[in-house]
């Protein structure tokens, strides 16, 4: 379904990725783990074209979208619930669910909207609050539901335990495994967390410095000592 | 207190025409954290195309007020929404990215150009218009000072009134409103939920545009003269306003218009008629001090 070739990306003179081949089947989730700096987050946003990769090739389903506009990217059905979450400020929740479905078809709105607040039922309390005044896990949780707002096939996902307690993760986790299960859509899931992220997921990508050191299914490299020594420290 | 209130009356007037200017510095401040420094031109280029326009429908026989008016308006704000969305295509966007004053310089000059096309265009003395909606009522005749409100200032103020109304409604209401909020507080997000963020904001561009090309026609029929250089003391007097209501808040530039329009209404009215911009500016400067982000803007605080 989404497939990275070779990809290389700049940060001025820094070469934040440098050469990376990933693979995500239709029906997967998937995970990156690394360190902090690793290249993780650089790499969700270079499938959305912010920033561009250099080199390479970036393909999703049919097409080839190294250097499509972020805003048509997305339209093919990829959705992306960001680093630091990136709600609003200064709009409602609800608001912030219509800008996810601001290019979706409105007479799914309504319908959408009751799954994605059956799933995180606090956003339907906090509708008419201002995105800039929820807390940091409910953030999160209006995070990932916008991302849904627009029917995604393929979800990524940047850090979305970061700073929560540990309820509030396990809710999440919860959600993502659901809709992965229920509504079919492919998840691509970056994770300091690696313990949650490797049980969670069918397959697993390790990243150091802007490499792809490691990949295999998630219980194996949950089984691997070097990756239970790097990541996994008192998990 | 007849002079007072037909000093009112004239100050709101006033204040109206500022007041649509102003929204489009605060739109575009808004949404690229910039002023549009072409911004004043274009509603010189408005005042300009409308009395050209009226003449033309004079020559062709069109004398129903009401129609002309209406083909005035549209070619008007045609002509400045395409001369908007040039601004932001030539002077903004292929500088987004570079430093910061870079885009301000080459408004500049667009606004230089303009100004100086005009005037080579149209000649450099002042063109005058003949008054096409005249009357109005008069209360307290016979008393030592009779208040005047007349047709046009009616006019003026409903208009305004319409037209703000309706673009707070698409501001907050619809999903255009609504991406142009996304890309102010958040242009990167807005993209990645598939906003077309450069579409988005030339058509901030063209909407400011649009209404400050109303104002020139507006202002083109309450004083009947213009000249090349009205879009620079407008531009100014309106820019004084967004900042003075808070730049980037809708409200702000409303209140901001008609604030600079009664200060300066009445400076000339009880004070003298010479320092009546520097009053304004003081005005400001003084506001600033006790309110730096404005009368109704809001540090940003919420930054998440
Ligand atoms: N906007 C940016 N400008 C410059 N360098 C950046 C930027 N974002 C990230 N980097 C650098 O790119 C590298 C990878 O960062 P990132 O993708 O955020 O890693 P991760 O998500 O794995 O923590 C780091 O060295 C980081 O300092
Ligand atoms: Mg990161």
């Amino acid at each position: 379904m989404l497939t990275l070739e070779g990809v290389q990306t700049y940060y001025g003179n820094i070469e934040a990725l440098k050469g990376i081949d990933l693979e995500v089947q239709q029906g997967e989730i998937v995970t990156i783990i690394g360190a902090n700096g690793a290249g993780k987050s650089t790499t969700l946003m270079t499938i959305c074209g912010l920033p561009r990769a250099a080199e390479g090739r970036i393909r999703f389903e049919q097409y080839d979208i190294t250097r499509m506009p972020t805003h048509e990217i997305v339209q093919l059905g990829i959705a992306q619930s960001p680093e630091g979450r990136r709600i609003f400020p200064r709009m409602t929740v609800l608001e912030n669910l219509q800008m996810g479905a601001s290019k979706s078809n409105p007479d799914f709105f309504e319908q959408d909207l009751a799954h994605v607040q059956e799933l995180f039922p606090i956003l339907k309390k906090r509708e008419n609050q201002r995105g800039g005044t929820l807390s940091g896990g409910e953030q999160q949780m209006l995070a990932i539901a916008r991302a849904l707002m627009s029917r995604p096939r393929l979800l990524l996902l940047d850090e979305p335990s970061l700073g929560l307690a540990p309820l509030v993760v396990r809710q999440i986790f919860e959600v993502i495994e659901q809709i992965n299960r229920e509504d079919d859509v492919t998840v691509l899931l970056v994770e300091q967390n690696a313990f949650h992220a490797l049980k969670l997921a069918h397959r697993g990508y390790v990243m150091v410095n802007g490499r792809i050191t490691l990949s295999g299914a998630g219980d194996e490299l949950l089984d691997m000592p070097e990756v239970r020594a790097a990541y996994l420290e008192g998990g | 207190m007849e002079y007072f209130i037909q000093q009112l009356i004239n100050g709101v007037t006033l204040g109206s025409i500022y007041g649509l200017i102003a929204i489009g510095y605060t739109m575009v401040y808004g949404i690229i954290g910039m002023i549009n420094f072409a911004h004043g031109d274009i509603f010189m280029v408005g005042a300009f195309v409308s009395l050209i326009i009226f003449v033309a429908l004079g020559l062709a026989g069109v004398t129903f007020v009401p129609l002309a008016f209406a083909i005035v308006l549209i070619v008007a704000i045609v002509i400045t929404s395409v001369y908007g969305w040039t601004v932001e295509r030539l002077a903004y966007r292929p500088l987004r990215g570079s430093f910061r004053l870079a885009p301000l310089i080459s408004a500049i000059g667009m606004s230089i150009f303009l100004q100086n096309f005009v005037q080579l265009a149209q000649g450099a003395r002042v063109k005058p218009m003949p008054p096409m909606i005249t009357g109005g009522f008069t209360f307290l005749e016979g008393s030592d000072f009779s208040i005047t409100l007349s047709w046009m200032q009616i006019i003026i103020v409903s208009l305004t009134v319409v037209l703000m109304a309706g673009f707070a409604l698409l501001i907050a209401r619809t999903p255009l409103g609504r991406a142009q909020r996304a890309c102010e507080q958040d242009r990167t997000m807005a993209a990645l939920l598939g906003v077309n963020v450069d579409r988005t904001i030339s058509l901030t561009f063209v909407m400011g545009a649009a209404l400050a090309a109303v104002a020139g026609m507006m202002f083109l029929l309450y004083y009947g003269v213009i000249d090349f250089y009205i879009g620079f003391l407008a531009g100014i007097k309106a820019f004084t306003a967004a900042v003075l209501g808070g730049i980037g808040s809708l409200p702000g530039a409303m209140l901001g218009g008609l604030l600079i329009g009664l200060i300066e209404t009445f400076w000339s009215a009880y004070f003298t008629i010479e320092y009546k911009d520097v009053a304004a500016f003081s005005i400001l400067v003084l506001a600033l001090i006790f309110r730096p982000y404005g009368l109704l803007g809001k540090p940003e605080i919420e930054k998440v």
